[in-house]
């Protein structure tokens, strides 16, 4: 191995300039696809919608009657969203939780402890 | 109170900004969330939360931004968020970082074995520095970003950020001097 000034040598072999190594071992890690899809997807319709839905409506339109079906059904859409979203993320880690779980009843115990966890997550992402 | 053709116009314009910058990002948030947790899974979800918080806060973001880069915002959420995640699951990173490289890159040759060795000790080395310390070396070398971007997601002087960047690679530097010597025969 070649000598450089920043190089630093450790025992009987010579480590390369650190920041070189750094560079190296901390290298970027490519985002995987299916997170791209869940993110687009989430960014794209369930934020998005049931915000744009609520904001577009003026509070004055409000005292029409007419116009309370859009901010229900945006307020519906939203909140079946968000429950479909729970189910899924509690379920992902399932797996998980088998692994660390000890009885079925540790098991049960974590399960609803993921489901508070991850609705108290997509309530504070919607509020 | 803007009339509503201009306020569509703006929540459009707002939208396409921020899909630009979650296209430009996504890879640094998630490299950032990766190497703060050490492992995919959680990665996936503080990438998740921070872009859905960002996103909550963009219009003011992009306001007080004056044009400069909103990357170090974005890495702060990220920050933030994997501090409250450490703080709520009152637990330090466990999983070891080693399979970055497998995604990252691919190593055919078995002449290289030694040099992932150093790799490795280099990433459990920076695994064992203080928070501070290991966030400026990951935003360093796996972001690329600079001092000044580095200070601004940290919220400290770009001298501040200068010395604890130095500082964080001797630390480095003498940890895994001393690892190394440590299994020296």
């Amino acid at each position: 191995m070649s000598e450089h000034p920043d190089d630093f040598v450790v025992g009987h072999r010579q480590f390369a300039d650190i920041e070189t190594l750094l560079r190296r071992a901390l290298s970027p890690v490519e985002p995987p696809k299916e997170l791209e899809a869940r993110l687009e997807a989430r960014l794209g319709s369930l934020v998005d919608m049931a915000a744009e839905e609520l904001d577009a409506l003026e509070i004055s339109a409000m005292r029409d009657p007419r116009n309370w079906a859009r901010p229900v059904v945006a307020v519906a859409v939203g909140s079946t969203a968000a429950v479909g979203l729970v189910l899924v993320r509690t379920q992902r880690r399932r797996h998980k939780r088998r692994r660390e779980a000890d009885s079925t009843v540790d098991l049960v115990g974590r399960t609803l402890r993921d489901l508070g966890r991850e609705a108290r997550r997509v309530a504070d992402d919607l509020l | 109170m803007a009339a509503p053709d201009s306020t569509g116009a703006e929540k459009a314009r707002l939208d396409d900004a921020f899909s630009e910058l979650y296209k430009a990002h996504l890879r640094d948030v998630y490299s950032y969330s990766y190497y703060r947790v050490g492992n995919h899974h959680d990665a996936e979800d503080l990438t998740e939360q921070t872009f859905l918080q960002a996103y909550r806060h963009f219009a003011r973001a992009q306001r007080e931004s004056d044009g400069r880069p909103l990357r170090p915002w974005l890495i702060r959420i990220a920050h933030n968020l994997a501090a409250n995640y450490y703080r709520d699951r009152s637990r330090k990173p466990q999983t070891p970082i080693d399979d970055a490289g497998e995604i990252s890159a691919v190593h055919t040759t078995e002449a290289i074995v030694e040099d992932r060795d150093d790799l490795k000790r280099i990433l459990e080395g920076v695994q064992q520095l203080p928070d501070d310390r290991r966030e400026a070396l990951i935003m360093r070398f796996a972001l690329g970003m600079d001092n000044r971007e580095i200070a601004r997601a940290l919220g400290r002087t770009d001298g501040a950020t200068k010395v604890l960047l130095h500082r964080a690679i001797r630390q480095l530097e003498q940890t895994v001097k001393q690892a190394e010597g440590a299994t020296e025969p």
